[in-house]
């Protein structure tokens, strides 16, 4: 009992700067973020901005991988997200050359303009 | 008068120092076979494994002929000389086996099929390549190789028209390879080799009537050869695994020892199995099919539409012997269902009969000379069935000569007038430059055929004829009867054709072909295209006569069916040297019981007149002449014109008979009412069935996932943001359940 005893109190609060901020915090942050980056994607047809908004999802699903990591205690949330952030840098490269591409054929950035396998 | 010549036939026959005098040769009981015979110091026969093996490297030449492209007369030497080495050690294995005295001979080849699935009786099969020769294999052997030598001899010249075309190479790899198959069937030391060669004749026979491959006629003529047929090898089949449920082995010295201690016990009181007496009568079926007996003959005539030097020897002499030799082979097995035999009897008869009315009727020469085989071998069959093997073996070996030529001397009359065969268009060829040999051969093939005293049908028929006096069964004295009056028909027939074709005023037409099978070089062609530039012109045609290599073998074959009355004169003691053979081998009649019990009731006496035998010689003597002068009559005395002849007004007056005749009496027209029609019917319900039902069900299991596809189709909108709104709404639905099943369970458990 005495050994968990620091543990315990560590996951109970954050650190001294932050005094007061709990899992709780972190975790609707991420989730604020998510749902904004879920209306943006519903909500805008604007390719670019869609692609932003699925950033943002991302962004948000990071935030709840390192604040769980930080409240069990290990870096696995942390290393998870350094491979993710990896991962959406190099598709980040990959989709705007799509764009880019997409822009080329038909001129628009409106993604009602490719409904090309519409049933 | 005649026995010296018997004798110095005998001496020279059983080659000196074996030679057994005719009266005390060593005539085993034949159920009773010698132990076994290859014994040591016996005369080595392995050479008899070439008789069959020389034909089989001459067929595998033909096809390698045929793969080099060969366009020459190679491959019909090589066929000449290997068959003609077939048939001289024939004779001398024939030579052999009589000087042994032991009666028969077997030569083992090498294993062929050995299996084995348990310990004791039945409970293995062996079949090996081997060869059993006896006097009636013997016989069928000298015969078989002899004439395929000499009708490969007569194709050299009759296919010459197709020397240029590499085909030619297939027509005598098919010859040599019957040849082979033929070998197998009649010298098979058990019955699976017999079925081996039998298929391998039924194969050879569908591929050399179908040679001309280009003529639909041929081709519909080959595969009704092949499937009727296969419905007499069904039986034969089906007999062949009765014999071994039944015996326990498909060997003959096996079946043959076997058969006499079933006959022994039959005749102390035990009765014979089922599946024994359907034997003989499921080898009836298969002999009927092979050797166009009713209901299974109309493949025969049909089967003219190959080259005739293959009618001649696959379709008339050889091949549809097969049927007669299967029964003559497994007589013993008949004997223990007598029954069997009045069936041979009766269907060989009536099959000769009918043939014989077609005969009368048709007007192609070589299909006369079908329906007259048809009719010949009903009289083989109706031999075997009154307990007369000797003269139906007899009748298969005259008939063998005398058939042989009257066909080929119909296929010279086909080479040189293009085609022409209907005896309307053909008229006086006696008086025809070059063409003596070929009526000389039609003449003497038809004395014989119409059975004239003193010639070789002569004597074979009227033992046939006779003994159904002679046995007593169910209307054999109808069937008797039956027979004489065929007789007659069968020289009416034959010299219908003959006056018609050879004598009256010089006239012929040609027919369809240019030249039969020759195909013209090109300028010939034309010129004769010139020539018949009018319609029925045919001055300018001039006939192709025949040249040394027909004139020859018809010669050789015209002896040679006048000689096969000597064997009558030989070997007194049994009714001729075939009756010698028949009696030194399984194949004698006095052996079956059942037999002893029809002969026991044999009225030696023909209507009170003495004994049939004798006055047979009469009685169908005059029925054969009275047959050619009404012949005679109507198509020589009372003929003017190719075409026009007192027959005619007969014809009117006979009316929808003389039709119905002319028409082959519909029976092929019936056959398709009865068989090809309702199996046409049959045929397309069951294709509506599988349109409708099979393929129905299918298509409904492919058509629901269509149908069901389309109806969710609209769900593709298209639009990139309602796919993320549905992703969203199940995640979002997800977790929604994971957040509220626990509370469902809970209430579902209460």
């Amino acid at each position: 009992m005495l050994e968990t005893a620091p543990s315990l109190l560590a996951q109970l609060s954050f650190p001294a700067p932050m005094a007061g901020v709990t899992l709780f915090h972190y975790l609707f942050v991420a989730a604020c973020l998510f749902a904004i980056g879920v209306i943006g994607f519903l909500s805008r047809r604007n390719l670019i901005i869609m692609f932003l908004c699925t950033e943002l999802m991302f962004q948000g699903a990071a935030l709840a991988l390192i604040a769980l990591g930080r409240y069990h205690l290990n870096h696995t949330g942390e290393v998870f997200v350094i491979f993710v952030l990896t991962i959406a840098a190099a598709e980040a490269a990959l989709a705007l050359g799509l764009v880019v591409y997409l822009y080329r054929r038909k001129g628009t950035l409106d993604s009602e303009a490719w409904a090309a396998l519409k049933g | 008068m005649l026995e010296p010549v018997a004798q110095l036939a005998t001496r020279l026959l059983s080659s000196a120092a074996l030679a057994a005098e005719p009266g005390e040769k060593a005539v085993a009981h034949p159920i009773q076979l010698p132990e076994l015979t290859n014994a040591p110091g016996g005369p080595s026969l392995a050479y008899l494994l070439l008789i069959p093996l020389l034909p089989l490297i001459g067929a595998v030449l033909c096809a390698i002929y045929r793969a080099l492209g060969l366009r020459n007369k190679s491959a019909a030497w090589t066929s000449v000389a290997l068959l003609a080495a077939s048939f001289i050690l024939s004779v001398m294995a024939c030579l052999d086996v009589v000087a042994s005295g032991t009666g028969r001979a077997i030569v083992h080849g090498f294993e062929w099929i050995n299996m084995t699935w348990g310990a004791g009786e039945g409970r293995s099969i062996s079949a090996d390549f081997s060869f059993y020769l006896d006097p009636i294999s013997g016989l069928w052997m000298l015969f078989v190789t002899g004439l395929a030598t000499l009708i490969a001899l007569y194709a050299s010249e009759y296919m010459s028209g197709d020397v240029r075309n590499a085909r030619i190479n297939r027509f005598y790899g098919a010859f040599c390879l019957f040849v082979f198959s033929m070998a197998c069937l009649v010298m098979g030391d058990n019955l699976l080799l017999l079925f081996l060669g039998w298929e391998g004749v039924g194969l050879c026979s569908y591929l050399l009537i179908g040679y001309y491959h280009d003529k639909p006629s041929a081709v519909a003529a080959a595969k009704k050869a092949f499937i009727l047929n296969r419905v007499g090898d069904v039986g034969l089949a089906l007999g062949i695994m009765f014999t071994f449920v039944a015996f326990g082995s498909i060997e003959y010295d096996v079946i043959f020892r076997k058969t006499a201690e079933l006959q022994e016990a039959a005749l102390a009181g035990a009765t014979i199995p089922w599946f024994v007496e359907a034997i003989p009568l499921l080898f009836m079926v298969g002999a009927f099919g092979k050797s166009a007996q009713l209901p299974l003959y109309v493949w025969l005539p049909d089967a003219m539409e190959g080259p005739t030097p293959v009618s001649a020897l696959i379709h008339a002499a050889t091949m549809v012997t097969a049927g007669v030799y299967l029964i003559a082979r497994t007589l013993p097995l008949f004997a223990l269902n007598p029954d069997a035999l009045v069936w041979v009897a009766w269907i060989g008869g009536l099959t000769a009969l009918l043939a014989a009315t077609i005969g009368m009727a048709v007007f192609d020469i070589k299909r006369i000379m079908a329906y007259s085989t048809v009719s010949q071998l009903g009289y083989m069959f109706l031999g075997l069935g009154v307990l007369a093997p000797t003269g139906a073996a007899y009748h298969v070996f005259t008939h063998a000569f005398f058939k042989a030529t009257l066909f080929l001397a119909c296929g010279a009359v086909m080479h040189g007038f293009a085609g022409q065969l209907d005896l309307r268009k053909l008229s006086g060829l006696w008086g025809v430059k070059g063409w003596k040999v070929v009526s000389a051969a039609m003449l003497v093939g038809c004395l014989c055929l119409a059975g004239v005293p003193f010639t070789s049908g002569f004597f074979s028929k009227d033992q046939i004829i006779a003994e159904a006096f002679v046995t007593s069964g169910p209307g054999y004295t109808l069937l008797g009867l039956i027979a004489l009056l065929t007789a007659g028909l069968t020289a009416y027939y034959s010299f219908r054709a003959y006056f018609r074709v050879f004598h009256g005023p010089v006239e012929y037409h040609p027919g369809a072909d240019h030249h039969g099978d020759e195909p013209l070089a090109e300028e010939e062609a034309k010129e004769n295209e010139v020539a018949h530039g009018h319609a029925h012109d045919d001055r300018h045609f001039h006939p192709h006569a025949p040249g040394w290599a027909i004139n020859a073998v018809l010669a050789v074959l015209l002896v040679g069916s006048l000689l096969a009355a000597v064997p009558y004169f030989i070997d007194k003691d049994h009714k001729g040297w075939v009756g010698g053979l028949v009696h030194a081998s399984p194949t004698d009649a006095r052996v079956l019981p059942d037999g002893a019990q029809v002969i026991a009731g044999a009225k030696h006496s023909f209507f009170g007149l003495g004994d049939p035998h004798t006055v047979m010689y009469f009685v169908s003597g005059a029925i054969a002449l009275i047959g050619i002068a009404v012949a005679w009559w109507l198509h020589l005395a009372g003929r003017t014109s190719a075409a026009h002849s007192r027959a005619d007004a007969l014809k009117r007056r006979l009316g929808a008979i003389g039709r119905a005749a002319e028409h082959k009496w519909y029976v092929d027209e019936i056959y398709n009412v009865i068989f090809r029609v309702p199996l046409l019917v049959l045929a397309n319900l069951f294709y509506l069935l599988d349109k409708l039902l099979i393929d129905g069900l299918v298509e409904l299991f492919g058509a629901l996932p269509r149908w069901f596809g389309r109806r969710v189709q609209p769900i593709q909108s298209g639009s990139l943001q309602g796919y993320a709104a549905g992703m969203a709404a199940g995640v979002a639905l997800l977790l929604f359940l994971a957040w509220a099943a626990p509370a469902l369970v809970v209430w579902m458990g209460r």
